[in-house]
């Protein structure tokens, strides 16, 4: 509660709604930006967060390990068929990931019945994995109850994608380009899906503890119930 | 608890794509069922612009009224993109650890499990020979996209691939150099026939069909997670038929046994490469 409480009122009205999962993609610059928001957010956090991060597809990904050591939640790397639970699953090198419910029907609200689905199929714009293929998988499956997230990078991958998952009904936010060390992903998600949320780091960190707060329904005593 | 919509806010996508997929079973026998929705769901909006149509409705029809359609959304729902030694520690891992202890039998069989346009073949035929082992084995290849297996067995590939195969053809501990297996032609280039000699290709599916006996490894890497789950068992189970006691079951490096029914017919025998032994 005290991490919540200390919480600072952001400058814009912050979206929330009952979400299942974050999905999230960076490139250039993008582990600095990860880095900063894992090592922010607290070990209670309940929300799962997909990650793609663009990386050198031929080198082993030390991602899990760096990131892993600064967060406070379970950093994995996504497995075919893994279960989605608490804590932030990172794409591997090669692959894209994607969503499939258990049921191979729909995903229920509050319902922990997702898993993840990898993928060879071809790079998308010479993404593998592609922030756009995982963002469309979570729209498809999540529909409404879900958030994505586009953080710094130098190419246009992610805009379709969130693009996506507005038009289904999800939240949308992205970094301000501002504040990215590259801006060009930040602005093509902006153009391309009109996010809910345009916020720095900081803001990105509240909006992520508030999500998870709202979708606990555990909003009393934090500032966004007093807005 | 509510339910809510797929794509297209309203669930129909996934309603047309169901119904897409039990009309091409009943009327071809292809069953893609019991495939992965993810995966499914981004081939069939590839497959739909490709055809230029508006809805899987629409697709439907066309397969189902125009044989000709179903070899360009067969190739959409089926094919496999592999590279020639992907992943080369784990050829590297084959060559080291497994193939020494094929090497105690007097003959081999290995089945390449969805070998698609026979990437994964050729890298195991060209371990093999340079083992000294090719003479000793029967591969049988198999896939379900006829159009892919006509491509492996001729064996030529794009010119501009090359030299990513080469360089994990190296890295997997390769003892020549791979243009020691091929001859360039035009922008292409082609595998030597002599790495055929000892394999056939079949057209098969993990879907539908029963197992080969008595093999002593199944390499089926990448395929199965485009499986759901309970696809996925089913093929495990034609593999652990298959193998002989002790037998080796080679997957793609970000799949598992852990989550499957059949786990427990297995022995881990290199978790990093994702190399298990048959009990």
């Amino acid at each position: 509660m005290t991490n919540r409480a200390k919480v600072s009122l952001p400058s814009t009205p912050m979206p929330l709604a009952s979400v299942d999962a974050i999905v999230l993609g960076a490139s250039a610059g993008g582990v600095d930006a990860l880095l900063a928001i894992l090592s922010a957010l607290p070990s209670s956090l309940m929300l799962p967060m997909i990650a793609v991060v663009h990386i050198p597809r031929d080198k082993p990904s030390l991602l899990v390990e760096v990131l892993g050591a600064r967060a406070h939640i379970a950093v994995r790397e996504a497995c075919d068929k893994d279960v989605l639970l608490q804590g932030l699953v990172i794409a591997p090198p090669d692959y894209h990931v994607l969503l499939d419910v258990d049921s191979g029907g729909l995903h229920l609200a509050g319902a922990q019945d997702v898993h993840l689905a990898l993928s060879n199929d071809e790079p998308v714009s010479y993404c593998r994995p592609s922030i756009d293929v995982l963002f469309q998988s979570a729209a498809d499956v999540f529909g409404p109850r879900v958030a994505g997230l586009v953080l710094t990078g130098a190419n246009d991958d992610g805009a379709l994608g969130l693009q996506a998952i507005k038009a289904n009904g999800g939240l949308c936010a992205v970094q301000s380009p501002d504040e990215a060390s590259a801006r060009r992903m930040p602005e093509a998600a902006i153009a391309s899906a009109q996010p809910q949320l345009v916020a720095p780091l900081n803001g990105i960190i509240q909006w992520i503890i508030a999500l998870d707060a709202y979708r606990a329904g555990d909003t009393e005593g934090t500032v966004f119930r007093e807005r | 608890m509510r339910s809510f919509e797929g794509q297209n806010g309203d669930g129909v996508f996934d309603i047309e794509l169901k119904l897409l997929l039990e009309a091409i079973f009943q009327r071809y026998h292809y069953d893609f069922r019991d495939y992965a929705m993810s995966s499914l769901r981004r081939r069939l909006r590839q497959a739909m612009d490709r055809f230029g149509v508006s809805s899987l409705s629409v697709l439907q029809d066309r397969v189902l009224h125009d044989a000709h359609a179903l070899p360009i959304l067969l190739d959409y729902l089926t094919i496999q993109v592999s590279d020639m030694f992907r992943d080369s520690t784990h050829f590297l891992a084959l060559r080291r650890d497994v193939l020494p202890i094929l090497a105690t039998y007097p003959s081999l069989k290995i089945w390449i499990a969805g070998c698609s346009t026979g990437e994964e073949f050729y890298s195991m035929a060209i371990l093999l020979e340079e083992e000294g082992l090719l003479d000793r084995a029967i591969i049988y290849a198999t896939d379900v996209n006829e159009e892919a297996l006509r491509k492996a067995e001729a064996g030529v590939y794009a010119l501009d691939r090359v030299a990513g195969f080469s360089e994990s053809y190296a890295k997997a501990g390769g003892k020549g150099s791979l243009s020691d297996w091929y001859t360039a032609a035009y922008s292409g280039v082609v595998f030597d026939r002599r790495l055929r000699r000892t394999v056939v290709f079949s057209d098969h599916s993990l879907a539908t069909d029963g197992d080969f006996t008595e093999t002593h490894l199944v390499l089926c890497r990448n395929v199965l997670i485009y499986f759901d789950r309970e696809l996925q068992d089913r093929a495990l189970a034609l593999f652990e038929q298959s193998l002989v006691p002790r037998g080796f079951l080679a997957l793609g490096s970000k799949e598992n046994l852990r989550v499957s029914s059949h786990a427990a017919a297995f022995d881990t025998f290199d978790m990093h490469e994702r190399i298990y032994r048959k009990r």
